[in-house]
C-alpha cells in the first residue's frame, strides 16, 4: 500500500443529462504503484477517458465524481477543490493526450510552453528554466534541443511533437501520468518509439502510468498490468502476461481472440458478437450479457463484483467454486 | 511570400481602379460640370473653350485614363463651391476623420476584447448577462440616437463635455491634431464614444463566439492539465487563438467606419471628411463627392491588404513555405 502513487476506490463518474443520469464509469477500483505501468483497454464509450479525467480533475461539467474515493501517494485528492486540484496538475500529476497535433497551442513556440509551465510549478528564473526546457527536450529524444526550443508547433512532425508533450508532463518530476491514447494518432512505426520512451521514463523516474488505449498490442510491449473496461466497469485486471495468455473474463477472451499476432499460431480471428450497449440501455446484471456465451442465471440478475483474483464474472467465480 | 504580396497589391490595384470607373462616371455625367463651373453671363464660346480645356471632348478613355493620372497625384480638380482645389480641401479635413476614428477603434479593442472574453468565460452569472443585454442595446440603438442622448446628458444636462466643434489643434505639419489641448481631448470622448458604441459590440460578440470556440480545442484542455491557473489559460492560450478574427474585423471596420463618421460628424458638427462630403452634397459639388469616394475607397483597400498582410506575420503557419517544412537547417 506504501508503494501506490494512485489508488482508486469504487469511483462512479456520472452526467446528468435531460434523459437520466448516465454512468461512464462505474465502480472502478485500481491501484498503480511507482514505477509501474497499469494499461486500460476497452471498446470506445468504455469509459477509460473518463476515468483518467476523473483522476485529474478535468471531467468537463455536467461530467462529476458521484462516489468513490482517488487517493494520489496517501493524500485524498477526489474532493479538493478547483484550486487545490490545479496545484496538484502539472506538478505531481501530469497528462498526455491522443492527439499532439492539437495539444499544444500553435501561436507559442515549445519553448514558450515548456518554460511557462517549469515556472509555473518550480520557483526558477527564466534562463533557469530555458536550460531545464532544454534538457527535458533532450531527455525524451528531441534532436538538436537548442534549434528546436525556439521553433512553433506546426515545425514538428507527429512523433516529435507528442515528445514535447511528453517533455511538458515531465515538466515538473510528477509521480503520476496518465497517457490517455498517447501513439493512436501516429505512425505504427512511430508509435513503439514513444511508449519505448514512456517505459524509460516510467522505469528511470520511478513514475506510475496509467496507459489508456484500445490496442492491445501496445499493452502488451508496455504494461505491467492491465485493466480491462467494458461499459463503464473494469471486467478484469491482473498482469499483462498472465491476462494475455489465459485471459479469464468471456470479453478478454473474445478481445485476446481478436488480436492475431499474440496468441502465437495462426488460428482463426474470432470476433465478439454484438455491440457494446449505449449508456442509456445499459442491461441488468451484468452489462456483457447480451454478447455473452458463457452466462448463467444469475449474470441477468446481479452485477457482477470484481473479485479478488481480479474478475468480475458470475461463470468464472462458479468455475472456481466447483 | 512575396507572390503573395503581390498578388495582393494587384487585387487593390484592380479594386482601385473600378473605383476611379464609378468616380469618374459621377464626375462625367451627374450634370454638365462646365455648367456647373460657368456663371450665368459666360458666351457660348466661353463654354466651348472651357469644355475644351477640360478634356471634354476627347474620347472617354481618354478621359477616364487622364481622371486616373490625375487622381494618383491627388489631384481631383477644384472645387465648384468655393474654388478650392480639393485635395487641399480634404487634406484640411482628413486628421479630424482619422483622430475620430482611431480614438473609437482604440475603444472598441480596449472595451470590447475584456467584455467579450468575461461573457464567454463566465457564461451563466450575472455580469455576463448584464454585458450581453447591454450588447443587444447597443447593436439595435442608431447611431444619431445614441449621439443625440450623450449630448442631451452630458453636454446639456450636466454641462461636462463640449457639444460640437473639435476643441483647440495643434498644427504639425500638415497634420492638424486634437490630441494635444484639453480641449481638443474633451472635445473628442463623446464623439468617439458614440462611433465606437457599435463596433464594441460588434468586437464583443466576435471574441465572445471565438472564445467559445477555443475553449473547448484540446490544447486548453492540455493547459489545464498542465497545471496552469485559469487566468493563464483564457486571457494568453485562447484569447491569443482568438485575435486573428479580431484583426481582421477591425481592419475591415476601420473602412466602415470612416464611412459612418459620416453620421457622427454630422451629429456633433465635427470638422471631418463626413461633414465634408455633406456639405458638397448639399451644393452637388461633384469633385468633392469624386474625391471623397476615392479617398474612402482607397482606405479600405489599402486597410483590407495590410489586413491580410497582418495575418501572415500573427499567425507563425501561415508564413513562409520554407519554415514550415522546419528541418532542423533552416532554424533561425
Ligand atoms: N458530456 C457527456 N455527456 C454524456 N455522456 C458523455 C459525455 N462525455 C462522455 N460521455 C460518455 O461517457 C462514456 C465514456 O466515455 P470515454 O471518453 O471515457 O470513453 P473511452 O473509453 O475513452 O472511449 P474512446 O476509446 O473513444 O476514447 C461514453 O459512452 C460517452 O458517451
Ligand atoms: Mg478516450
Amino acid at each position: 500500500m506504501t508503494d501506490d502513487v494512485l489508488v482508486v476506490e469504487d469511483l462512479r463518474v456520472e452526467f446528468p443529462t435531460r434523459k437520466g443520469v448516465l454512468t461512464a464509469v462505474d465502480g472502478v477500483s485500481l491501484s498503480i504503484k511507482r514505477g509501474e505501468i497499469l494499461g486500460i483497454v476497452g471498446e470506445s464509450g468504455a469509459g477509460k477517458s473518463m476515468t483518467g479525467m476523473a483522476v485529474l480533475g478535468l471531467l468537463e461539467p455536467p461530467g462529476r465524481i458521484a462516489s468513490g474515493k482517488i487517493w494520489l501517494s496517501g493524500q485524498r485528492i477526489d474532493q479538493l477543490s478547483d484550486d487545490e486540484l490545479r496545484v496538484l496538475r502539472g506538478k505531481r500529476m501530469a497528462a498526455i493526450f491522443q492527439d499532439p497535433l492539437t495539444s499544444l497551442n500553435p501561436l507559442f513556440t515549445v519553448g514558450d510552453q515548456l518554460v511557462e509551465t517549469i515556472r509555473q510549478h518550480l520557483s526558477v528564473g527564466k534562463d533557469e528554466a530555458r536550460q531545464r526546457a532544454l534538457d527535458l527536450m533532450s531527455e525524451v529524444g528531441i534532436p538538436a534541443p537548442t534549434v528546436r526550443i525556439d521553433h512553433y508547433p506546426h515545425q514538428f512532425s507527429g512523433g516529435m511533437r507528442q515528445r514535447v508533450v511528453i517533455a511538458l508532463a515531465l515538466c515538473a518530476e510528477p509521480e503520476l501520468i496518465i497517457a490517455d491514447e498517447p501513439t493512436t494518432a501516429l505512425d505504427v512505426s512511430i508509435q513503439a518509439q514513444i511508449t519505448g520512451l514512456l517505459k524509460r521514463l516510467c522505469k528511470e523516474r520511478g513514475m506510475a502510468v496509467m496507459l489508456v488505449t484500445h490496442d492491445m498490442g501496445v499493452i502488451a510491449e508496455t504494461a505491467d498490468r492491465v485493466g480491462v473496461m467494458y461499459a463503464g466497469r473494469l471486467a478484469e485486471i491482473g498482469e499483462v502476461e498472465a491476462l494475455v495468455k489465459t485471459p479469464r473474463h468471456p470479453y478478454t477472451v473474445g478481445l485476446m481472440g481478436a488480436i492475431p499476432s499474440l496468441t502465437g499460431d495462426v488460428k482463426e480471428l474470432s470476433q465478439i458478437p454484438g455491440n457494446m450497449p449505449r449508456l442509456t440501455d445499459i442491461p441488468q446484471g451484468c452489462s456483457f450479457n447480451p454478447r455473452c456465451s458463457r452466462h448463467v442465471d444469475r449474470c441477468f440478475v446481479e452485477v457482477p463484483e470484481l473479485s479478488h483474483s481480479g474478475v468480475a464474472c458470475w461463470s468464472v467465480d462458479e468455475e472456481r467454486r466447483s | 511570400m512575396l507572390a503573395f504580396l503581390l498578388k495582393r497589391l494587384l487585387n487593390a490595384a484592380f479594386v482601385m481602379l473600378a473605383v476611379a470607373l464609378l468616380a469618374f462616371m459621377i464626375f462625367r455625367f451627374f450634370g454638365d460640370p462646365v455648367e456647373m463651373m460657368v456663371n450665368e453671363q459666360a458666351t457660348q464660346s466661353d463654354r466651348a473653350e472651357l469644355r475644351e480645356r477640360l478634356g471634354l471632348n476627347d474620347g472617354l478613355l481618354t478621359q477616364y485614363v487622364r481622371f486616373v493620372g490625375n487622381a494618383v497625384q491627388g489631384d481631383f480638380g477644384i472645387s465648384y463651391r468655393n474654388q478650392q482645389d480639393v485635395m487641399v480641401l480634404m487634406a484640411e479635413r482628413f486628421p479630424a476623420t482619422f483622430e475620430l476614428v482611431i480614438v473609437a477603434t482604440v475603444l472598441s479593442l480596449l472595451i470590447g476584447i475584456p467584455c467579450g472574453v468575461l461573457t464567454a468565460v463566465y457564461q451563466d452569472r450575472k455580469l455576463a448577462d448584464g454585458l450581453q443585454l447591454a450588447s443587444i442595446v447597443g447593436v439595435s440603438l442608431p447611431s444619431f440616437v445614441v449621439g443625440i442622448l450623450l449630448i442631451l446628458v452630458f453636454s446639456v444636462t450636466l454641462g461636462w463635455l463640449p457639444a460640437f466643434g473639435r476643441g483647440d489643434t495643434v498644427d504639425i505639419g500638415w497634420w492638424s491634431s486634437g490630441f494635444f489641448t484639453p480641449s481638443g481631448r474633451a472635445a473628442l470622448i463623446l464623439p468617439s464614444i458614440s462611433l465606437s458604441l457599435f463596433q464594441i459590440t460588434l468586437v464583443m460578440r466576435l471574441v465572445r463566439a471565438e472564445m467559445l470556440e477555443v475553449l473547448r480545442s484540446d490544447f486548453i484542455k492540455f493547459a489545464r492539465a498542465r497545471g496552469l491557473p485559469l487566468s493563464v489559460v483564457h486571457w494568453r492560450h485562447a484569447l491569443r487563438n482568438c485575435l486573428m478574427p479580431v484583426i481582421t474585423l477591425t481592419g475591415m471596420q476601420i473602412g466602415n467606419l470612416i464611412a459612418f463618421a459620416l453620421v457622427t460628424e454630422t451629429v456633433f458638427q465635427w470638422p471631418g471628411m463626413g461633414l465634408l462630403f455633406i456639405q458638397a452634397v448639399t451644393f452637388v459639388d461633384i469633385p468633392v463627392m469624386a474625391a471623397y469616394l476615392m479617398l474612402v475607397s482607397f482606405i479600405f483597400v489599402l486597410i483590407n491588404t495590410l489586413v491580410d498582410i497582418t495575418y501572415a506575420y500573427v499567425d507563425p503557419r501561415l508564413r513562409s513555405d520554407a519554415s514550415v517544412k522546419g528541418g532542423v537547417a533552416n532554424g533561425h
